[in-house]
């Protein structure tokens, strides 16, 4: 039985834990361009905002309806995901931590009540960080994430789903044909893996609700939309296909990681590990036009490996602004592993996540980091940017993988340098948990 | 502070716990890992003895004077921890109008108290039936003696 446990609207949870005032009011959080809004309060939902809809489309709910915006703090996000990850690791002997606040728990083997155990794990993640979970189970992923979804939908729509699947939602409990009503109810755009594209053909087709969806011939599926349906097809129909760690990609961010073949101990060998997969994830960044707003880092030892004392890192780094240079990817992961190894540990898997992902056409001059404050007008220099990564990858598709690469030393910015330029980020909450400078006050 | 001796000997602490043992072991590949290893020595580590739940363990800074006689002045550094459940006596972190006010945590009977600890200020009384939203429990007070 696998779990999947989400956090309800994350960004705007992490900025109600320490800004009480905000509870109960419609909050949004914007990018970090300040240009869309990438997280909802419920309230927020309710008033009609929509995910990554521009602020302006929405500003005037501010003055009209009370609506809030902060600025996306992705220091803060970071940390209270790793807080969070951590407790909900303790309750399975597997986890895989999908995304920022997303991760699957393995429960094979584990006998009990898994619906007592989920809410005691949603309890306990709500008490020590203060983040609301979702926690759906299924006999495969694919049935975790929908039994999330109905969790979640249940829990904020009371009436579109039987109240006792609120919060925490069990698809193993269910009768056939309680389990069919359920599917009846959901629209097919709820899977894992369909797509705003895949689903408006399937919708086309007659296939509206997942139940439609679990009805139809395998072979179809597979002939006229791809295998990757036809998987996803056989996981609602409760056949795993998908073990931990093998997933498709998680909308919104990028994650390029890999379990090593053999223990690394050297901080070269981390340093040149994640900076393989900051380029690899830039890469997949540009390929779909998009830029990021931070990158998160992590590397850890083997959870499986009971003599080895453990130890595990994951940090979040903001970017100045967001963009899709290889070289500022590189450059913040090395930063961070060189910052946080510690050598006499086996670590066994690293990876590196783009997150906070934007049309690259949102913004303008993300590339002229390394410029001056005084080049930024200069447009000349702005252009050769984008001309250089577009090189990078042509050669490399044109040789094969790593023909051109970036050497992680030979980045030319530095901290300083870069701290000096101002993104927009006007309303940021404080990085109430990663700077001393910023700690949340208390009144004595 | 009695329950300080009892803390040192816990299970690994802080985000990445095991860093603090991390100290004691030989460079290079021979002897991690062995049986032996236990038995080298590290130095005292702060996260170790202070922090016994660093998942929800936080750090807020104070204001204001009203704990004075509690030894919590302005300017020091609390420790705040969520995992713990507030018991009478507790010094904690409640929600107040929106903000975070440090107290010490009264119940007699029906009646819930914020205690302050300063002859200039006053108590709050939290009215029957009203809401009290506890945040954490300070466990520790970090006070600086130099600038």
């Amino acid at each position: 039985m696998f779990a999947l446990v989400d956090a309800n609207n994350m960004y705007v949870s992490c900025e109600r834990v320490f800004q009480p005032r905000l509870n109960g009011r419609p909050v949004v959080v914007l990018s970090s361009n300040d240009g869309a809004c990438i997280a909802r309060s419920n309230e927020a939902k309710d008033l009609g905002v929509k995910m990554a809809q521009p602020w302006f489309q929405v500003r005037h709910l501010e003055r009209s309806a009370g609506l809030l915006a902060v600025s996306a703090n992705f220091e803060l996000y970071g940390d209270m995901s790793s807080r969070m990850m951590a407790i909900e690791g303790s309750y399975a002997p597997r986890q895989e931590v999908y995304s920022i606040d997303e991760s699957f728990l393995d429960f094979t083997g584990v006998r009990g009540d898994l619906v007592a155990t989920g809410r005691d794990l949603r309890a306990a993640v709500l008490k020590e960080t203060g983040l609301p979970t979702s926690v759906g189970f299924g006999a495969t992923k694919t049935l975790a994430k929908l039994a999330n979804h109905v969790a979640k939908t249940a829990d904020r729509k009371p009436g579109s789903y039987p109240a006792g699947l609120a919060q925490v939602c069990n698809f193993g409990l269910l009768t056939p044909a309680e389990l069919d009503q359920v599917m009846a109810a959901t629209e097919i755009g709820a899977v894992w893996g369909v797509g705003r594209r895949i689903g408006a053909k399937l919708t086309e087709a007659g296939v509206r609700t997942v139940l439609d969806l679990v009805r139809c011939d395998a072979a179809m599926l597979r002939r006229q939309f791809s295998v990757v349906l036809q998987k996803t097809l056989l996981e609602l129909r409760g056949t795993s296909c998908m073990d931990l760690d093998d997933a498709p990609a998680a909308r919104q961010q990028i994650l390029v990681s890999r379990s090593f073949g053999k223990s690394v101990t050297e901080l070269a060998g981390i340093v040149e590990a994640v900076s393989e997969f900051a380029s690899r994830a830039a890469e997949k960044l540009r390929a779909q036009d998009s830029v990021a707003g931070a990158v998160n880092v992590f590397f850890l030892t083997s959870p499986f490996r009971s003599n080895d004392r453990p130890h595990s890192v994951t940090v979040t780094v903001p970017l100045v602004r967001p963009t899709s240079d290889s070289r500022l990817f590189v450059n913040a992961v090395a930063d961070v592993v060189r910052r946080e190894f510690r050598p006499g540990f086996n670590y066994a898997k690293a990876g590196v996540m783009l997150l906070d992902l934007q049309p690259a056409t949102q913004v303008q001059g993300e590339l002229d980091l390394f410029a001056s404050p005084d080049a930024q007008e200069s447009p000349g220099k702005d252009k050769a940017r984008p001309a250089l990564m577009a090189a990078v990858d042509a050669l490399n598709m044109r040789f094969g993988r790593d023909s051109v690469h970036l050497g992680s030393s030979s980045i030319v910015s530095n901290g300083a340098e870069l701290r000096s330029w101002s993104t927009k980020q006007e309303r940021r909450s404080p990085r109430f948990t990663t700077r001393w400078d910023e700690m949340p006050v208390v009144k004595a | 502070m009695s329950s300080f001796d009892t803390l040192p000997n816990m299970a690994p602490v802080g985000r990445d716990g095991a860093a603090a043992t991390a100290a004691k072991a030989p460079t290079g590949s021979a002897g991690f890992g062995s049986p032996g290893a236990d038995a080298t020595v590290h130095r005292l580590d702060l996260n170790e003895a202070l922090i016994r739940h660093p998942q929800a363990t936080f750090m807020m800074r104070t204001e204001g004077s009203a704990m004075r006689d509690a030894g919590i002045d302005a300017g020091d550094v609390l420790l705040v921890d969520r995992a713990l459940t507030a018991h009478h006596g507790n010094v904690v972190v409640a929600v107040v109008d929106g903000e975070f006010v440090c107290r010490r945590l009264c119940r007699q009977g029906d009646v819930v108290k914020l205690e302050v600890a300063s002859p200039d200020h006053a108590d709050m009384v939290v009215p029957a039936g009203g809401q009290l939203e506890i945040w954490g429990v300070v466990t520790t007070v970090i006070k600086s003696l130099v600038d």
